[in-house]
């Protein structure tokens, strides 16, 4: 359950970004999505009433027991707040969105309802089967709300890091290890009241800045961040840490989304990503692994300049000129990391 | 520094580099007695291992002596004298701890690479193409060797160069390939190509305790070397491999097969032009004869050993010989970390002297005459020696 909450969180934190995009600079959702959502938003209102209001009969009609009124009434609120929201945004799909996400506890409810033993069986397989409905048509709304419009920089990606997820989360969370490994960053500044400056580094040595708040963080877990309403450049991204079975680490996913304003710092931004902003990313998370299991960013001759992709120096020492033109030679960075000594205790 | 340059399909160039630095906390820098030219160095010298670049240092096998240490490096010391493993590994990655060194997670930076051709990346090795990692390699008076708290094995300074020197690739290799086969006693191994790799295949398959091993080549002075390692020898050139093979062992066919050969083989026919000419015309970028004999000669319920190098597709693989027969398929680059201590141990019992191999001593400022001397297989040519500390003048001592 814990993943599903997480990728709920991850969803989120990065269609917020999107929508905000959607509604406001690059034209709005097709008409069919929209009165899809105006009709589960009625939706929602018309159950939400009749939860709160009549939970017993509810609990009849659906088959669980009458002894679970209250949470009954409680999922009426959760109701009424969605179909609110959905009414009150000019492109809703954030709020169908939550709606997806209360479908999903719906359905966890139901199916623990059906261990009660006061239970009835048959009423309940008829209300999953409608809420499944219901589930469906919310996913497809929300789909096309969050695509309808220009959809910015997103990539996803997931690595295996041979370490403990409360280890590989604390590295993450400070923010200052970001830049270690994320190629397109210069350094990430945390302040006291949580809000983070980030810099970037753009084409020509233009700089590429921002600040960033945390919108969920949950240790060992889950880190979500987006940044602020008034920034040049809209970011959000998140990491989830799972326990790898076995005992084999921590599996790492992490999902980001950049919506590159009009003008010279979006075409900045764009170029940082070039055509493959996945594969920028997954190389981002193979050097993070490399400093969480090894301490450092390993390099060849080949990578050590560059961007490390199709511009590769021969396999063979650099000279004195080159090496002063490396963004950073991992020998001459001190060491007094957490993820260095946490090597040297592993081994 | 001096060092052997790749410049295109047969044009290597020794020049002089700037020396090697330490660029990871846990590299070392080690000061190369010898070096010595790999079969699979000629796949990058004919051109058909992918992603080289003009200038790259190629040579994975070396040795020498430890000049520079980095901070992370605690287990050697300037002056140590160290044989350097082929494939570079981190020693804390889930291979690495599995013992599957050539399969690190952290050692190929280039990574992304590997993964479209191959689906997931192997470990970054030296001198090996950009592929697997654009590291330089060690034919030359330097190399940087990183995880140098993982990789080299220190060796005592009774033994010679040429006794240890092979413990950094053919001599594991080999061995690899002939533990692969599960050998039992009783086992009869047949073993495709004798080159170096193939030489060192047959003494550990009697040294793993086969009772019989049959090798196959058509060059007469690597037959020679097999026939003086023990083994039985077929000359594809003249005998029909197949048949025998079923002749010697009964119609059933040999325990296990070793294909010792790789991407590069030749056999006679109309079979050989097939491959070759779709190899030439990039529609297949292995030719695979051997392997695919191999399988066809396995006995039923059998083990292929595949350690000879391949670096892409083949066709007309015989997957229903293989379902049909049981037949279990074992690959991979030697996860030669892992053979380092037990094989140096049958080196100083006197159980195996791996200098048996070496036919050519020459400078390193003569390695491009030995590529070619190599590839033509002139001279008894089996196995060449590079030496950058001596001075070049066009000719190799002859052992």
């Amino acid at each position: 359950m814990s993943t599903r909450e997480n990728n709920d969180e991850t969803n989120r934190a990065v269609s917020h970004k999107s929508n905000k995009q959607n509604g406001t600079q690059h034209g709005l959702p097709s008409g069919n999505a929209k009165r899809l959502a105006a009709g589960l938003g009625w939706f929602s209102v018309g159950l939400g009433l009749a939860e709160l209001l009549a939970p017993k009969a509810i609990a009849r009609i659906t088959g669980v027991s009458e002894k679970r009124t209250g949470l009954i009434q409680l999922y009426g609120l959760r109701e009424l707040a969605a179909g609110v929201a959905i009414f009150s945004q000019k492109n809703p799909a954030e709020a169908v969105w939550s709606r997806v996400a209360g479908d999903v506890l719906d359905l966890t409810s139901l199916s623990l309802a059906c261990l009660s033993p006061d239970a009835k069986r048959g009423r309940i397989t008829f209300a999953t089967a409608n809420v499944l409905a219901v589930t469906a048509l919310d996913v497809m709304c929300a789909r096309q709300l969050s695509n309808g419009g220009h959809k910015g920089i997103q990539a996803k990606a997931a690595c295996i890091v041979n370490r403990e997820p409360d280890q590989v989360y604390a590295f993450w969370r400070d923010f200052r290890n970001l830049s270690r490994f994320m190629k397109h960053l210069e350094s990430v500044e945390e302040f006291a009241d949580g809000r983070s400056h980030w810099i970037a580094k753009g084409p020509a040595g233009m700089k590429v800045e921002w600040d960033a708040v945390i919108v969920a963080d949950e240790p060992g877990k889950v880190i979500t961040w987006r940044s602020l309403e008034n920034s040049d450049v809209d970011h959000a991204g998140a990491v989830q840490f799972q326990h790898a079975p076995g005992g084999r680490g921590t599996i790492v996913k992490v999902n980001f989304q950049y919506n590159p304003p009009i003008g010279v710092v979006g075409a900045a931004v764009a170029k940082l990503f070039g055509e493959e902003p996945e594969q920028q990313l997954d190389d981002d998370l193979r050097r993070f692994k490399q400093v969480m299991e090894v301490g450092e960013v390993v390099v060849s001759e080949a990578t050590l300049l560059g961007n490390g992709y199709m511009d590769q120096r021969p396999g063979r020492p650099p000279d004195a000129s080159e090496l002063e033109q490396a963004e950073s030679v991992p020998s001459q960075i001190p060491t007094n990391y957490e993820s260095t000594e946490g090597r040297a205790n592993q081994r | 520094m001096k060092a052997n340059c790749w410049y295109g399909k047969t044009v290597m160039r020794v020049e002089e580099v700037p020396d090697p630095q330490i660029l990871n906390q846990r590299d070392a820098i080690v000061k190369i007695s010898s070096t010595a030219i790999c079969g699979s160095d000629l796949h990058l010298y004919n051109g058909f291992i992918p992603t080289m670049v003009k200038g790259d240092i190629l040579g994975h096998e070396f040795m020498g002596e430890v000049v520079e240490v980095g901070k992370q490096v605690t287990n050697l010391a300037v002056g140590d004298r160290v044989v350097v493993p082929f494939p570079i590994a981190c020693g804390n990655c889930f291979f690495c701890k599995s013992e599957l060194f050539s399969l690190c997670e952290n050692s190929n930076p280039n990574a992304w690479m590997a993964e479209k051709m191959f689906g997931h990346s192997p470990a970054g090795l030296f001198g090996y193409s950009h592929l697997t990692g654009g590291y330089a390699g060690g034919q030359a008076e330097y190399a940087r060797v990183p995880f140098a708290d993982v990789g080299p094995i220190k060796v005592p300074d009774h033994l010679t160069d040429e006794q240890v020197l092979f413990l950094s690739d053919i001599f594991p290799t080999g061995y690899m390939g002939a533990e692969m086969c599960n050998v039992k006693g009783g086992d009869t191994i047949a073993i495709w190509g004798c080159g170096p790799v193939g030489q060192f295949s047959i003494r550990s398959a009697f040294l793993l305790g086969a009772d019989r091993v049959i090798a196959i080549d058509e060059v007469p002075a690597r037959l020679k070397m097999a026939e003086e390692g023990g083994a039985e020898t077929i000359n594809f050139r003249e005998q029909n491999v197949y048949e025998t093979l079923m002749d010697m062992t009964g119609g059933r066919g040999p325990d296990a097969c070793i294909d010792d050969v790789g991407m590069e083989a030749h056999a006679p026919g109309i079979l050989f032009a097939y491959d070759r000419v779709k190899q030439a015309i990039l529609l297949e970028s292995d030719r695979p004869h051997a392997l695919r004999e191999a399988i066809m000669c396995c006995r039923n319920g059998g083990t292929v050993s595949v350690i000879g190098v391949y670096g892409g597709f083949i066709d007309k693989f015989p997957m229903g010989s293989v379902m049909n027969r049981s037949l279990t398929i074992k690959t991979g680059q030697a996860h030669v970390q892992r053979y380092l201590k037990p094989l140096l141990n049958l080196i100083e019992n006197g159980d195996i002297d791996p200098s048996f191999v070496v036919t050519h001593t020459m400078s390193l400022d003569d390695a491009p005459r030995g590529y070619d001397m190599f590839k033509k297989k002139e001279d008894g040519c089996i196995k060449i020696v590079l030496k950058p500390d001596a001075n070049g003048n066009g000719h190799a001592s002859v052992h």
